[in-house]
């Protein structure tokens, strides 16, 4: 734990900054002294038609070798400790109805923009807050913070991804009210975020008309996750070649079951539904 | 390069098994529609864990092929592709398997 700010450190250099905890607490760095050189040899390859699934997955040893020493089975998922912490994170947000959307999308296609815009045209009628997720910088919540609503940043140093311990983090600092909304832009990126759940009720992927059409063929694993797929900038079809159908038809094809809406976050269009879709997923 | 964050999740799982024994190989199982690349894993296994006890262990990898069931006729068929084509020419391909991502076992000294 920073004693500055309150942030804390996990892996990686990964800072959760609360930008309501005043200047002081917003440049100070911290410094990670994991710079140490090593090497090591790999052993030739080796034959893996050994015979498993014995049931053994307590962690004992089995099938002692003396050539090979213990095999142990895990049989367990990788990221069996970041589903964990997801389902924690959906128990304490359901527990509370608050509504967790992770908003995702590569850089520049209008997460920021599109919240901005939701969080004002929403104002008094739901309460919002946000977790920012940025490689570095505090840009983005600088922004969500002009529009008066509560943020947390969240700077994943090298990271390329949020997971759900550093969503876990961001809420704690956050402390969202209940029967609310918390927004969680992820990381711009179509790749990476796909694979970890953050707890969140709903994903929604964002592309533009900036974008190639085809951008849910060449990244089917992200569209293929999302419950709703926003397609923004329509405003600029006039002055593009982008082809709407073959966008639709282009998800369709690796989501039947994604809801898809076209709107304009800076123009305005589409935005009711867009409204719409949250007030249904909020409930009365 | 989120290989290096599950590199960093086998690393976890397996010293909180075994603590600070040293481990000379971990084998797991890579579903081909995972969207994890074996090479890019193989590469941050090495970063992953330096300064552990699992560095120098080997990583074996274990490719299992994707699965798709198609929801047009029904058939269900082997498919590394995310966006498969069953062979009725429907393209309503549900994917059923090949997102495994899983530690299977370790080999201590």
């Amino acid at each position: 734990m920073c004693a500055t700010c309150g942030c804390s450190e996990g892996a990686a250099g990964v800072r959760v900054i609360d930008p309501s905890a005043g200047a002081t607490g917003r440049d100070h760095g911290h410094s990670h002294d994991d710079g140490h050189s090593h090497g090591h040899s790999h052993e030739p390859g080796h034959g893996h038609g050994r015979s498993h699934g014995d049931g053994h997955g307590d962690g004992q040893p089995v099938a002692p070798d003396p050539d090979r020493g213990h095999t142990i089975a895990l049989e367990q998922r990788v990221l069996a400790r970041n589903d964990e912490l997801a389902e924690r994170n959906r128990r304490w947000l359901t527990e509370r109805a608050i509504l967790a959307v992770n908003l995702m999308s590569s850089p520049g296609a209008g997460k920021t923009t599109l919240l901005e815009r939701t969080i004002v045209d929403l104002a008094g009628e739901l309460p919002v807050s946000v977790v920012e997720g940025d490689q570095e910088t505090l840009l983005d919540a600088d922004r969500i913070t002009a529009t008066g609503c509560r943020v947390v940043q969240i700077n994943t140093g090298s990271g390329c991804h949020l997971d759900a311990e550093m969503v876990d983090r961001g809420l704690r600092a956050l402390a969202p009210p209940e029967r609310s909304v918390v927004f969680i832009e992820n990381v711009g990126n179509l790749v990476c975020p796909a694979l970890f759940d953050l707890g969140e009720a709903a994903r929604i992927v964002i592309t533009s008309t900036t974008e190639g059409a085809d951008k849910p063929l060449k990244y089917p694993q992200m569209f293929a996750a999302a419950d709703l797929v926003l397609l923004n900038k329509v405003d600029l079809l006039p002055y593009l070649s982008f082809d709407v159908p073959a966008c639709l038809a282009a998800i369709q094809r690796v989501n039947p079951r994604a809801a898809v809406l076209e709107l304009s976050a800076t123009r305005g269009d589409g935005l009711a539904s867009w409204y719409d879709w949250l007030r249904d997923r909020v409930g009365p | 390069m989120h290989e290096l964050a599950i590199t960093e999740s086998i690393v976890a799982a397996v010293r909180e098994k075994l603590g600070g024994t040293p481990v000379r190989l971990v084998r797991v199982e890579v579903g081909r529609l995972s969207g994890v690349v074996p090479d890019a894993l193989r590469f941050c296994f090495e970063v992953a864990t330096a300064g552990t006890p699992l560095e120098g262990a080997e990583l074996d990898i274990i490719g299992q092929p994707g699965r798709g069931r198609c929801r047009d006729c029904g058939a269900e068929f082997d498919t590394d592709d995310w966006l498969a084509l069953c062979d009725c020419g429907s393209a309503d391909v549900e994917v059923l398997g090949g997102r495994e991502l899983r530690i299977r076992e370790v080999e201590v000294v």
